[in-house]
């Protein structure tokens, strides 16, 4: 093909300014590709007429999986022929999204040759996203891939592509060894991941720290975010050289601190632990002076989601604390038995988070046989529905009756 | 203990019955073996049931909303 062969004025006022532009990438693919051609004349249309031509596949596949291909068909097939087939395949991607550019050169020239060249590096829930092939292809784009160490990742009501930031292997912030976890966790669920079972579908995200660079608190059904149970480590000569060098420590650190548990009297910055929340801040403004501390591991919360079919969630804390130690069988069992209740009293496209919000943190945590924390509540001090009503052994309203007569 | 391959049939059966009225979903296959089935059946076998349809490629997973088990057929979106 010489190149793009429609008018695009619409398209065209998104590759101006200094930012990168997807319609320059389209373009690009345009010219060799009749499907990213098609695709710049759809879009076009659709930017002109405002209305999106795309249908919804719900059967497109590869034999044996029930995940990992979107199927996505034109309305306008006799107009734009070269997507009248436009599936989307998901790839999934190696923990912590390093590769060879030997591997990324295998995929490219693969989807060159099979789809459209045009990839999205990569998804929401970080698979690498193959966008545009037709239907006759899945099969020797699946093979291919799977000749290369690559697999397909999640999609429908399954376990998604299990995701996780670098960890160890560029952060020194890292809690626990997110990369092994998510690699463990992707092997340990193969059936959940390709063949789904679920009401809807089920996100972990492994973050090492509580900076959370995978958003795991607000985009997963299971967050790993770690965190330690000791004090800060603290560096003071550092701290000094901060101070000296300008920092305003007062204003940009203690008084940002949401626990409101440090003091800096001029010499020496004191940190009251117990009052710690975790957060970060002081760490990331002083990082050659703070540490976390030694004694590392990470809090699991349970339920965020973004707003699909209904508003969006945040994660509430499930375990506080527990080392990540492989082989993660305590936490393999209580995830198991979260599933085991969701799958049974789930309804359709209910995910876990809606879930424990219609049957309540109580009676969600007492199915799943884990003990309620003080941790768990999130202002225990404003909230007047929380009740210790399994404080109370049987006799003990007896002994209060006695006191008070006495 | 009923064998995974008679829980299949009876899965293939219950799908193909409720063909353009009622999509199912694995779940709802793996509650109604366990009801047909009481105590001679648990999760694990349904699970090799679903696993043997599907390989076999005498059901496929669909997606509508949520993921389904349907017997093979014609993309309704599909174009030709």
């Amino acid at each position: 093909m010489a190149g793009a062969t429609y008018k695009t004025p619409k398209l065209d006022e998104l590759e101006k300014g200094p930012w990168p532009s997807f319609v320059k990438e389209i373009k690009m693919a345009a010219r060799r590709s009749p499907m990213a051609n098609d695709l710049l004349g759809q879009l076009e249309k659709s930017y002109t007429e405002k209305i999106g031509y795309w249908k919804h596949g719900g059967i497109v596949g590869v034999m044996g999986y029930g995940g990992g291909v979107i199927g996505r068909y034109s309305q306008l097939p006799e107009e734009f022929p070269g997507v009248s087939h436009f599936h989307t395949i998901r790839v999934n991607q190696p923990a912590g999204w390093f590769y060879t550019s030997k591997a990324l050169r295998g995929i490219c020239d693969m989807w060159e040759k099979r789809g459209s060249g045009l990839t999205n590096m990569h998804g929401s829930t970080g698979d690498i996203v193959l966008l545009g092939t037709v239907t006759d292809q899945l099969e020797p784009i699946f093979a291919e891939l799977t000749a290369t160490g690559f697999d397909l990742g999640g999609s429908g009501s399954d376990v998604r592509t299990p995701s996780c930031c670098c960890g160890k292997a560029r952060c020194e912030w890292a809690c626990y060894d997110t990369m092994a976890v998510c690699y463990d966790f992707t092997m340990s669920f193969q059936d959940e991941l390709h063949r789904p079972a679920f009401p809807y579908k089920y996100k972990f995200k492994f973050a090492g720290c509580p900076n959370d660079c995978v958003a795991s608190v607000a985009r997963s059904d299971m967050s790993f975010i770690g965190t330690w149970r000791d004090d800060i480590k603290v560096n003071a000569e550092e701290v000094k050289k901060y101070v000296d060098g300008g920092l305003d420590i007062i204003n940009n650190v203690v008084l940002n601190c949401p626990g409101k548990c440090m003091k800096w009297d001029g010499k020496k910055l004191e940190i009251d632990n117990d009052s710690c929340r975790h957060c970060m801040h002081c760490i990331n403004v002083m990082p050659k002076a703070l540490a976390p501390g030694d004694d590392r591991g990470a809090c699991i919360l349970i339920g965020s989601k973004a707003p699909i079919v209904e508003g969006a969630l945040l994660s509430s804390v499930l375990i506080p604390f527990i080392k990540m130690e492989p082989p993660y069988t305590e936490i393999k069992e209580i995830i198991e038995r979260i599933w085991d209740l969701w799958c049974e009293e789930g309804k359709a496209r209910e995910r876990v988070g809606e879930f424990i919000q219609r049957v309540g943190m109580g009676n969600f945590l007492e199915a799943i046989e884990v003990e309620p924390l003080a941790e768990m509540v999130a202002h225990p001090r404003e909230n007047p529905y929380v009740f210790y009503e399994d404080y109370f052994e049987e006799g003990d309203e007896d002994e209060d009756e006695e006191e008070e007569e006495g | 203990m009923v064998s995974a391959s008679e829980v299949a049939e009876a899965m293939y059966k219950m799908v193909k019955e409720s063909m353009g009225q009622k999509k199912l979903k694995p779940t709802d296959l793996t509650k109604a073996m366990l009801e047909i089935y009481e105590g001679r059946v648990d999760k694990a076998t349904c699970k090799a049931a679903i696993k043997e349809l599907v390989n076999g490629g005498k059901c496929v997973y669909t997606y509508f909303g949520g993921s389904y088990l349907e017997i093979p057929h014609r993309e309704g979106a599909a174009n030709d």
